[in-house]
């Protein structure tokens, strides 16, 4: 079982409704995002096209995250989900240093947080709070070792990227294009 | 011509508009631990070769500084902790992919060596010192008897202190700058410099200090060519690394890295150093002293300059 996300940069408008519906079902702290949209403008007007990119923890196959944890608190959980033991977070900031998508944050109450993959709707059957809201439906999410999933279907059919692979970390995050 | 922003209005404390989650309590650290790392290195190192009576400062006095050294290095560490009362977790697990779990646990090792050391020299250093319960007393004889176990323990684990830094910072590969392999053995030698010039300002032997101070001005030449190397190696690197060079060739750290570290830390010190040998008549402390900033300097704009160089964005 390996999760990942498929996010089609072709259907997303940039209304950041992923990024408050996170923000809601997470009880995100007020001033933090565990995901955000980015948007890239390439050549100059008028010949110019965009980028738009949800983006967020990308649960990665070889997290650095986990590699430099000291406690073990940043682990694999079901699926490759990455995940932080708050209580066995001593928030001294190595996985926030090791992270090449800048997806993790200080929470004010000391330990690391970040993106879930909103594993507690993901174990009900559940899509992430993200996926669920867009309107657009741009945002696919399943398990990359069942063939009669979406997400197959869907890179099998479309090129798509994922963000820094020369950092080495194999993110789980492809973006269509 | 690419313009990359967020858009959905991300400012996360610390994070944005660069990574700014380390402060001063770690190049502090650094520089502490580095300057552990050699002043220990230097007295087991020593005292294994015989020298304990010709090189009293570097075997007997400079350790007394290491303590302390250590203890506020750790509490600077402990100040940096975001999650404070969570902190005896690390000591729960030793995680071997991780170079901060094996900082923890060398630390706990060094610390009570470096106590003991020091220890077993205090009633030479206050000859009224009494420890006054037996059981000490008796661990004293027992120490002064073993000092050669206690030496090698220092020399092994004073190298892994002080190599451990930089293989730590070097561990993040998200951190351009700090991703290249040479940073460990560059923060070894320059923490055995600085605990090298440590020495020769507790010294008052003119031999012990002209000594450590040919040991230090090749330490000096090869820290120098470790950093030309780093540079060398981010200029034929990627373009994250050619980023992250700039930094120091042309970008916002060029002179505070340059005056700083290069000339008053590394090049003025050699000078002075190799006119004494000479015969020219040099204040001992000036280059120490120049030595120990430049140390403890270079850490810090490591630690800044590091969190500012990126992948993405």
């Amino acid at each position: 079982m390996r999760y990942a996300m498929a996010i089609d940069t072709k259907k997303c408008v940039g209304c950041s409704d992923c990024v408050v519906a996170c923000q809601t079902e997470n009880n995100v702290p007020i001033g933090f995002c565990r995901d955000w949209v980015t948007e890239t403008v390439d050549g100059t007007y008028p010949n110019v096209t965009i980028e738009l990119r949800s983006e967020r923890c990308n649960h990665c196959d070889n997290a650095p995250c986990v590699r430099c944890c000291p406690t073990g608190a940043s682990h694999f959980e079901d699926g490759g989900i990455v995940l932080v033991t708050a209580h066995k977070c001593i928030g001294c900031g190595a996985c926030i240093q090791s992270c090449p998508y800048e997806a993790r944050y200080s929470h004010p109450d000391g330990y690391v947080d970040k993106c879930t993959f909103c594993i507690h709707r993901v174990r009900k059957g559940e899509d992430p709070a993200c996926v669920s809201v867009c309107p657009t439906h741009c945002m696919y999410f399943g398990d990359l070792d069942d063939p009669n999933s979406e997400i197959v279907n869907v890179l099998r059919n479309r090129k798509f990227k994922s963000l820094a692979p020369e950092a080495g970390t194999s993110p789980q995050i492809f973006y269509l294009v | 011509m690419r313009e990359e922003i967020f858009v959905s209005g991300r400012n996360i404390p610390n994070i944005d508009p660069y990574l700014n989650i380390w402060h001063w309590q770690i190049p502090t650290y650094l520089f502490l631990g580095g300057l552990a790392a050699g002043i220990l290195f230097f007295a087991g190192l020593f005292f294994i070769m015989g020298k304990e009576k010709q090189m009293p400062a570097t075997v007997k006095w400079a350790p007394m500084i290491v303590p302390f050294a250590l203890v506020l290095g750790l509490f600077a560490l402990f100040l940096d902790l975001k999650h404070k009362l969570y902190f005896w977790q690390l000591y729960t697990t030793v995680r071997f992919t991780s170079p901060m779990s094996w900082g923890a646990w060398v630390l706990m090792a060094i610390t009570p060596v470096s106590f003991i050391w020091a220890a077993s020299y205090l009633r030479e250093a206050l000859p009224k010192w009494d420890w006054k319960l037996k059981m000490l007393k008796d661990f004293e004889k027992w120490v002064i008897r073993n000092r050669i176990i206690f030496a090698w323990a220092m020399v092994i684990l004073a190298v892994i202190l002080g190599i451990y830094t930089g293989i730590l910072l070097s561990a993040f590969n998200a951190r351009p700058l700090w991703n290249t392999s040479i940073l460990g053995p560059l923060f070894l030698v320059s923490g055995m410099s600085t605990g090298a010039a440590a020495i020769i300002l507790t010294s008052r032997s003119h031999e012990e200090r002209r000594i450590i101070g040919k040991i230090d001005l090749l330490l000096i030449v090869i820290e120098l060519f470790f950093i030309i190397h780093m540079i060398m190696g981010f200029l034929a690197g990627s373009e994250v690394q050619l980023a992250a060079a700039h930094l120091f060739l042309g970008g916002q750290f060029t002179v505070s890295f340059w005056v700083f570290v290069i000339i008053l830390g590394l090049l003025f010190p050699a000078l002075l150093e190799i006119l004494e040998l000479f015969g020219l008549k040099v204040p001992i402390v000036l280059p120490a002293i120049l030595i120990l900033l430049g140390g403890f300097i270079f850490r810090f704009i490591m630690v800044e300059a590091g969190q500012i160089t990126r992948y993405l964005y």
